[in-house]
């Protein structure tokens, strides 16, 4: 009967999906250290590349320990730690009030440790000849919200009158946030008419590609395109400083210069070793290395020191007070308990 | 009427002049869509081909180009699409015979119907948001496989239903009255009639819909699908990421290298697709033939 030979082939191809999910199960992975469980991270896609490179560094050590990082950004990654869902989140700016409400409601415990120093670097095209530096008086004019700059020349009256071309991150991200903060002195508040990405590679590549273009990102996406950019100089007031690792770390390059920061829960640390064992090894100033491979610049001996501390304390709660502390120490804030 | 001499010629000449026209313009259509295809294509293998070994394929991913690969991103893709084909073909078939072989003309049905043509053109990123409420946080299935699957499931289930319908309803009906008139059941009549003689257009639009879902990044975004995962997953509740996410990471790294890297995944995403396709096209001759034969 023609029905009856009709079916079993169909039969023969649910087998053959059965036999290939069989070799994936086959295929996991085995050895490594005595430690299991998962670390899950998630969060800001610029402390990213720091916790890939930690966390593959410890997968490669503890094979059968399940760790996970995943980018929603720092605003999308405290909503998943708030509500219990990861270990650790990553994040470009201090958590903010709201959020430790949430966090507080739903009776997540966090510990909050600086692990690295960005600096928000401001760029213009190489071909760019008249900007030697900026203050940030400056570049506040030419940012805030209710700005009348159109053109070079309505930033100092000496340069050409062309017009000026606003690129920069993403309302959503960290670094938008702190730059607001830092430069027009208010969370959010920009103008709106800048070309605006959560790609840092496309903001590099408008400011490559436009002669006229101002914009800012992270350090680290400098250090990987400094033959396509210019840095730009900061004068907050005592001269024009440049970013560069020396004057990053040692807070020089003010006012944007911020803390990279991790937020760990206490439970997962009490309850999950992995978890524990995984920050440890974040902690180990050995491990700085991986922090500079990705663009960032290491703490201090001293503040790798009190950040130790402040995790063996267990010490829960944010120093920041609900928002990014511009010109203050990471000593300073992380002496205060 | 009599034509004036040669009128008929004229007009004769004109309408071929016009199906010349035509002509061109439909191979231009074709060509111009070939063409474009083919220029990304070399682009991609340009970019890609010298990341592409059996290295590549078989390590997890890393920060070091040279290091890293795409294993655990083709993993979580054949999981993935594993699971989604396994709710999504019995449910989409299920719909299909129904909606044609069962229901009533009735304006429910009607608006039902209407309905699945429009979800078909939901941004997938609503599916996205659907299934993180649904599946990841009410079902509490986690950032999991089987939550992704479910969710892609959703996203291409509207294209599975309407090929398989359309599949159903070329069925000629005599088909169907034979049937019925040798004494048969409605559903011997669609077990053993109506589903073979529409397998082949089913399994094409059961592909093709597939093939949609493997490339989706917005709505496994969405879901929590991650991003660095060095490890195969070992059941449908863990945790996984699939090829396309993993190609925008790459893109989106300082390193230029990355690009190299994405290119590479990209050739590996449009291998598998290719495999898929002829999957689908073998499966479908082979039930074909034994039709006719």
């Amino acid at each position: 009967m023609k029905t009856v030979s009709f079916w079993p082939g169909l039969r023969i191809g649910f087998l053959a999906g059965l036999v290939l999910m069989v070799l994936a199960l086959a295929a996991c992975g085995d050895g490594g250290s005595g430690l299991t469980g998962s670390v899950k991270i998630d969060g800001s896609s610029t402390v990213f590349p720091i916790a890939e490179a930690m966390g593959e560094e410890f997968q490669l050590l503890n094979r059968k320990v399940r760790l996970t990082v995943g980018i929603s950004g720092t605003g999308g990654g405290f909503k998943k730690f708030c509500r219990g869902e990861t270990d650790i989140t990553n994040a470009s700016r201090p958590i903010k009030t709201v959020e430790v409400e949430t966090c507080a409601d739903n009776g997540v415990e966090f510990i909050e440790l600086p692990i690295a120093i960005d600096g928000l670097s401001v760029m213009v095209n190489p071909k760019n000849d008249w900007v030697d530096h900026l203050t940030v008086e400056e570049l506040k004019r030419i940012w805030e919200p209710a700005s009348k700059v159109k053109r070079w020349s309505d930033v100092r009256p000496e340069w050409p009158d062309k017009r000026i071309s606003l690129v920069g991150p993403d309302t959503d991200s960290g670094t938008f946030d702190y730059f607001t903060e830092a430069i027009v002195g208010e969370e959010g508040a920009s103008r709106p008419d800048f070309t605006a990405s959560t790609d840092d590679n496309v903001l590099v590549q408008a400011i490559a590609g436009e002669e006229n273009a101002l914009g800012y990102f992270g350090y680290a996406f400098f250090v990987a395109n400094m033959d396509k950019l210019k840095l730009v100089p900061i004068d907050p007031g005592n001269g024009p400083v440049a970013p560069t690792e020396q004057t990053i770390g040692d807070g020089t390059y003010q006012p944007l210069s911020r803390p990279l920061l991790i937020y760990i829960s206490k439970r997962s640390v009490t309850e999950k070793p992995e978890v524990l064992e995984f920050v440890n090894f974040f902690l180990d100033e050995e491990n700085g290395l991986l922090v500079e491979e990705g663009g960032y610049v290491t703490l201090t001996s001293e503040i790798y020191q009190l950040v130790r501390q402040r995790f063996n304390d267990r010490v829960t709660g944010s120093m920041f007070a609900g928002g990014s502390q511009v010109g203050v120490s990471l000593e300073e804030l992380l002496s205060r308990r | 009427m009599a034509l004036a001499p040669g009128a008929f010629a004229r007009h004769r000449s004109a309408m071929r002049k016009r199906a010349a026209v035509f002509y061109s313009l439909i191979l231009t259509a074709t060509l111009l869509g070939l063409v474009v295809l083919a220029v990304l294509i070399v682009d991609v293998f340009r970019d890609g081909a010298r990341w592409l070994d059996w290295d590549f394929i078989t390590s997890f991913p890393s920060r070091f180009p040279a290091r890293a690969g795409i294993k655990s991103a083709i993993f979580g893709t054949i999981w993935l699409m594993g699971f989604t084909a396994l709710f999504a073909f019995p449910i989409g078939v299920g719909t299909a015979i129904y909606l044609e072989e069962y229901a009533p003309r009735h304006w429910l049905i009607q608006i039902l119907q209407l309905n699945i043509a429009n979800l078909a053109g939901v941004p997938s990123i609503v599916y996205g948001i659907l299934g993180l409420t649904l599946f990841v946080r009410a079902m509490s299935l986690d950032r999991s496989i089987l939550a992704g699957a479910l969710t892609i499931a959703l996203l291409v289930l509207p294209i599975i239903i309407i090929a398989a319908r359309e599949a159903i309803k070329a069925v000629p009906n005599s088909l169907r009255e034979g049937s019925y008139a040798l004494g048969a059941t409605r559903w011997q009549t669609i077990w053993h009639l109506v589903l073979p003689q529409a397998l082949p257009g089913i399994l094409t639009g059961t592909i093709l819909a597939l093939s949609r879902g493997i490339g989706e990044t917005a709505p496994l975004l969405m879901i929590g699908a991650l991003t660095f995962i060095a490890f195969t997953p070992a059941s449908p509740l863990d945790p996984f990421t699939v090829l396309p996410i993993q190609i925008f990471n790459w893109t989106g790294r300082p390193q230029d290298e990355f690009r190299g890297l994405a290119a590479a995944g990209i050739i590996v995403l449009l291998g598998i697709l290719l495999l898929m396709n002829t999957g689908a096209v073998l499966l479908r001759n082979k039930f074909q033939r034994r039709d006719e034969g």
